[in-house]
């Protein structure tokens, strides 16, 4: 190779290296972002009344309080909630699409899962008011549908796509000796599904379930405008939740920049980024398990 | 109101479109940035529409809410912030902090009204009332001699002027934490359409159609100030007027300093017979007389 050849595979080295650092100088940045923004909230609030108190309203008539156990619990409730609905739902679908389905209706119904994963948040959540909403009032008897459930539903309908399509991949990576194999020793055709392939398709299964929670705990647009808002310790399903990113999004557009109240919209980013991140680096490690597998 | 919101996200869009083309020429203020109050953003609208139909300026007006409007006028974003509240003291502080001198003037008179459920049947409620109601220290419309619901409360979020606002004058407390907060004024009309248990709060605007009519679906509850007087209906203007409707309130507008030029001219459209015609127009009510010496004693005219 000539002079000028290595030099311009030097340079597409170090393009490729510079931009591989730039994504995480980025995620470092944002998080030192964070600690530095929320070290003043835990200064000012301390530790106990932050985590402990279920009581968030910064913006109170006399004495503000800054607890975020409330917002907390209902993030997860959401999020527990939509996984109970779309882990079954997206599984089933994928299995489907992997090992039953004609390669017609394959061919019909993968579009139509990536078409689901591009309708926008904005259009899911008003849905969320204007159809569901009144369905769940009146299923269970209610005066009015803005609450977990609700949100719970619509998350499972939008983490339903990242579900389908890597479990989808996951399954349709065993090895067909597998599916032979359990055939040949007369199993029958559910048998070796539920038994044998998804089984061994397992841990790719699981880190779709683990990136689809992710997209639904860090959802905003949806539960903000479905879940009622109501900041109480919610009670149960019925009850209207306010999510830690509704609590960012109503809020930091008008709070004054470094007060106590600005400080602790950062604490909550902070905690919510720890969240997703232990989500996201679970399912890597189980992704990485995986491929080792297979 | 749809076809009225409709038309203005249309206008608006247009708006901005033409703001785009128009940057860069000339020392003339060409532009005018609106930002602030959900209740206030329609009417604003109008005006700022109905007063392009014989001027070159172009205004934008964009809602958020009250506070969100106040900050950015702090921050030097927008020529007049609308606010459906009076500054805060922290507020016109850190405005004077950024060399920004806050003045105050009223567009028009707002009568805060209290909404139902159309079928609900309590049909007056007194302040003091209102404010347990939305405590949650009464929590059951049997309690009002109404059917035996649990009530579900409805309110803003608290960037917006008309939650301060209401929980500075009628609850004197805070908000009970069950009370769900809503996106906007639309968003609660729409709530309690379709809730029978719901009750909330919206400028009077956004509880009449064109007509000036209640909205159907929707029951606006009279007030009374305490149990010796009787109840009023904010539909009626001299009641909002004479202040016999406890929640009547001022609309105002705040800008950077004693206006000049486009600014002025624009304002004084607002505050002229026509532009409190569009006022009207739009269900709320004009500027009283007590109101209006504070515009002409803040704005020199």
């Amino acid at each position: 190779m000539d002079k000028f050849g290595k030099l311009k595979e030097n340079l597409i080295e170090y393009f490729f290296l510079i931009n591989g650092l730039l994504v995480i100088f980025v995620l470092l940045s944002i998080f030192y972002l964070l600690i530095k923004n929320s070290i003043p909230a835990f200064t000012e609030i301390g530790f106990t009344g932050f985590f402990t108190s279920a009581y968030w309203n910064p913006s109170a008539y006399s004495s503000p309080s800054y607890g975020i156990l409330g917002q907390v619990v209902s993030t997860l409730m959401v999020t527990f909630g939509a996984m109970v609905i779309a882990v079954p739902v997206g599984i089933g679908t994928a299995a489907y699409i992997a090992e039953i389905a004609s390669p017609r209706v394959k061919g019909i119904l993968k579009p139509v899962i990536e078409i689901l994963a591009g309708i926008p948040s904005v259009v899911i959540g008003f849905l969320g008011i204007v159809l569901l909403g009144p369905i769940i009032a009146n299923t269970a008897n209610l005066s009015n549908g803005l609450n977990a459930l609700n949100g719970s539903i619509l998350l499972a309908i939008m983490s339903l796509p990242t579900i389908i399509s890597l479990s989808e991949d996951a399954i349709s990576a065993v090895p067909d000796r597998y599916k032979e194999a359990s055939l040949g020793l007369g199993a029958n055709r559910w048998q070796t599904l539920v038994k044998s392939i998804i089984p061994s398709g397992l841990s790719g299964i699981i880190a779709s379930i683990m990136l689809g929670m992710g997209r639904a705990i860090g959802e905003t647009m949806t539960v903000l405008m479905a879940t009622g808002n109501a900041p109480a310790l919610p009670g149960s399903f019925f009850s209207s939740v306010r999510t830690m990113t509704s609590t960012i999004a109503i809020e930091l557009g008008e709070v004054p920049y470094n007060s106590t109240h600005y400080y602790a919209l950062f604490a909550v980013g902070l905690i919510l980024f720890i969240m997703t991140f232990v989500v996201n680096l679970v399912s890597d490690i189980i992704l990485h398990k995986y491929q080792e597998v297979a | 109101m749809k076809k009225v919101k409709f038309y203005s996200i249309v206008i608006l869009i247009v708006i901005i479109s033409l703001s785009l083309v128009g940057c860069g020429s000339g020392n003339q203020q060409k532009a005018i940035q609106i930002k602030g109050s959900d209740t206030e953003v329609n009417v604003v609208q109008h005006l700022a529409e109905s007063y392009m139909e014989s001027s070159d300026l172009k205004i934008s007006v964009t809602g958020g809410g009250s506070g969100t409007g106040i900050a950015a006028l702090i921050n030097n974003e927008v020529d007049i912030a609308n606010s459906s509240r009076d500054m805060k003291e922290s507020e016109i502080e850190n405005a004077e902090n950024n060399n920004i001198t806050p003045v105050r003037f009223i567009i028009a008179m707002d009568g805060l009204s209290i909404v139902v459920n159309e079928t609900n049947s309590v049909k007056e409620l007194t302040v003091e009332e209102i404010g347990k109601i939305f405590k949650g220290e009464i929590n059951n419309w049997s309690q009002l001699g109404g059917s035996d619901l649990p009530i579900s409360l409805y309110g803003r979020q608290s960037n917006s002027g008309t939650y301060i606002f209401f929980r500075d004058k009628v609850l004197k407390g805070d908000y009970s934490q069950d009370m769900k907060r809503m996106n906007g004024n639309a968003q609660i009309v729409e709530s309690i359409k379709a809730d029978k248990a719901g009750i909330s709060y919206v400028g009077v605007g956004y509880a009449v159609d064109e007509n000036n009519n209640e909205v159907d679906g929707l029951k606006i509850v009279n007030v009374a100030i305490d149990e010796n007087t009787t109840a009023v209906s904010p539909l009626k203007a001299e009641n909002v007027k004479n202040g016999s409707y406890p929640l009547a309130r001022p609309l105002n507008q705040y800008i950077d300093g004693k206006p000049e030029g486009a600014l002025l001219d624009f304002i004084k459209y607002e505050l002229s017979a026509e532009g409190q015609n569009i006022v009207v127009d739009e269900g709320f009510y004009p500027i009283s007389p007590e109101f209006q010496e504070i515009n002409e004693k803040n704005l020199g005219l």
